[in-house]
């Protein structure tokens, strides 16, 4: 009896441990990059030019992630939060439904270098676009807008029977339901959920290397509104190394006396906007449920 | 009245359409980009797999060729194109990733599922999702300035004389894949019935015996998927492992070695090679041979969860 009782302590203490020692492994990365390259989080090297005297800085780099960012949202958010509807509201359990959700099990189980080789094939070489912002933005909706289908399927799945049975006990029809009752309710959801893809989007890597492109980039002109000039930063068609595969290839290629400082102050950022991207979901899922329900 | 009962379809496409059909357009568009996903999915299918058997039928390598060891596409005297070093790269350094985070990840679930109080799961559930959301360049970077160089300086004795090593490849991939396997062993410990474990707990039992005889035999398929979907996740992840593994196309015999695996030779070699020949071809068979390893996992997980649902 006595063995029983000391192997449930020893348990019990051992699962203690494990979580302890994964926190911490959590807490002292998340502790390495920002204590480690807070100094350097300044403007000078979040909008600055990278440089080959001196540290510089990543500006062009942090604008393309932001920019190859927002191109695949509006990409994907509006389609993908359609077929969550239809998901969600129409779908019954017929073989294309199950087609459908098979389908979105496989692309979610793709690698992302497979979505990248896709890219190159189509988007880059098929178009004759070469790399631009445009084909990574494209490769990225590939995986995104499945993932943006099931999770605005679960944010309408969370929205209760009662407000549709409410809504076409009053003659509406099932798209008015949808539109005007639905719709307004899964918005906390919805918004939680983009952020979250945002955030997988912002730090993807492997599905960008050979679609938006690894040339440095350099003397960007911002006054340069030309959309269809690929030398305008604005335009989808300019090649767009973004935060995530700058990391990658300054260690490939590995050259410059500022690597690693440059390459720490870049993975700063990218995990400095990894908790950014979380809190927000959180905090606005929140904020918007409470102005929205009224509760 | 019925739509159907109209007997010729130019008739239907004719007059006006009724109030009915006009509340379904709806119905029909969001159906449209629901379904966006199945041409994604077949379009996938076939640009890979068009590119990944030009090495077959326009450079005429042998499948033989391909299934053997001896990687060598820029030798003078005859190029090869084995992958066996690629495939059993993927597999070893997927193996031992989910070896060392499994034991972990359970271990991790068990305890937000039965034993945290609630202010350490306040804790740990957003600290999973903080880790899940953590880029892999910044697992691979950290990997390489942190990992990579203390084996060097401290285990050279065991034998990482270079630090680059199937073992720091296979860490970096746990720390990866612990956050995704705990959290889906978490959700299949969640599910078990509340009753089960009451029932047993009245028998006189202490936690840990509720655990293990009755928790983890009910929660098994769930365990079973989550350790899939993790090795899926490591079998696919490219950067972080391209970084530290070492990149040496040879069969695996040693943790302390270097190795390479299908996503990282892809991923270096792409940009170094020209289209339409062999070498580039070969990559591309690469992608592919990736591309049926997901899928065949895909089918395995719903296996398993076929299973779950029958018990």
């Amino acid at each position: 009896m006595r063995r029983v009782l000391l192997a449930d302590r020893i348990a019990t203490g051992v699962l203690w441990a494990i979580a302890v020692v994964v926190v911490l492994i959590l807490l002292a990365i998340i502790g390495h990059f920002v204590i480690g390259a807070i100094a350097m989080l300044g403007p000078s090297f979040l909008l600055s030019e990278p440089s080959d005297s001196s540290v510089g800085g990543v500006g062009p780099v942090l604008f393309n992630s932001v920019y190859v960012l927002v191109l695949t949202l509006l990409l994907t958010v509006p389609l993908g939060t359609l077929g969550g509807i239809y998901l969600a509201e129409y779908a019954g359990s017929g073989p294309l439904t199950r087609i459908i959700r098979f389908c979105q099990e496989l692309i979610g189980s793709v690698p992302s270098i497979v979505v990248g080789l896709f890219g190159l094939a189509l988007f880059v070489n098929a178009t004759h676009w070469g790399f631009t912002a445009l084909a990574g933005a494209l490769a990225l909706s590939v995986f995104n807008l499945p993932l943006m289908a099931r999770l605005a399927e679960q944010a309408f799945r969370a929205v209760p029977d009662d407000e549709r049975s409410a809504s076409l006990a009053l003659g509406s029809s099932q798209w008015q339901t949808i539109r005007h009752v639905v719709l307004p309710l899964a918005i906390p959801g919805l918004v939680t959920a983009i952020i979250l893809t945002a955030g997988r989007i912002f730090g993807e890597a492997a599905a960008l290397l050979f679609t938006a492109g690894l040339s440095t980039p350099t003397g960007y002109d911002f006054a340069n509104l030309n959309l269809g000039d690929p030398r305008s930063p604005w335009s989808p068609l300019h090649p767009a190394t973004t935060l995530s595969v700058y990391i990658w290839k300054l260690n490939s290629e590995g050259l410059g006396s500022f690597v690693r400082q440059i390459a720490d102050g870049s993975a700063a950022v990218l995990v400095v906007m990894v908790l950014v991207f979380n809190l927000g979901a959180r905090g606005l899922g929140r904020l918007l449920q409470r102005r929205i329900t009224g509760a | 009245m019925t739509d159907s009962a109209v007997p010729f379809r130019s008739t239907v496409l004719r007059r006006p359409l009724t109030r009915r059909e006009r509340l379904d357009l709806p119905r029909r568009l969001t159906l449209v980009a629901a379904a966006m996903v199945i041409v994604l999915v077949g379009l996938l299918l076939a640009f890979i797999s068009w590119n990944g058997v030009q090495l077959f039928s326009a450079s005429h390598v042998s499948l033989g060729d391909v299934l053997s060891t001896r990687w060598q596409p820029d030798s003078s005297a005859g190029n090869t194109y084995g992958m066996l070093p690629f495939i059993a790269g993927t597999l070893a350094v997927t193996i031992v990733a989910a070896l060392i985070a499994t034991p972990l990840a359970v271990g991790l679930a068990l305890f937000m599922a039965e034993i945290a109080p609630r202010w350490a799961r306040s804790i740990t559930q957003p600290a999973m999702e903080v880790f899940v959301g953590i880029p892999s360049v910044v697992y691979g970077w950290l990997g390489i300035t942190i990992l990579v160089p203390f084996l060097r300086e401290h285990l050279s004795g065991v034998g990482f004389t270079l630090g680059f090593s199937w073992f720091a490849g296979s860490l970096v991939l746990a720390l990866m894949i612990l956050p995704t396997i705990a959290t889906i062993t978490h959700d299949a410990f969640r599910a078990v019935p509340a009753e089960l474990r009451s029932g047993s707990l009245a028998l006189g039992t202490t936690r840990w015996q509720t655990i293990r005889h009755i928790l983890v035999p009910a929660a098994k398929n769930g365990i079973a998927t989550a350790v899939v979907l993790g090795m899926m996740r490591a079998a696919g992840e490219a950067l972080a492992v391209q970084m530290v593994i070492g990149n040496r196309p040879v069969m695996p015999t040693s943790l302390t070695q270097p190795l390479t695996t299908l996503t990282s030779q892809i991923t270096l070699d792409m940009g170094n090679t020209v289209a339409g020949e062999p070498w580039n071809q070969a990559l591309w068979t690469m992608g592919l041979i990736l591309l049926l390893l997901s899928f065949g996992f895909v089918v395995l997980v719903r296996v398993l969860g076929r299973g779950k649902a029958r018990a």
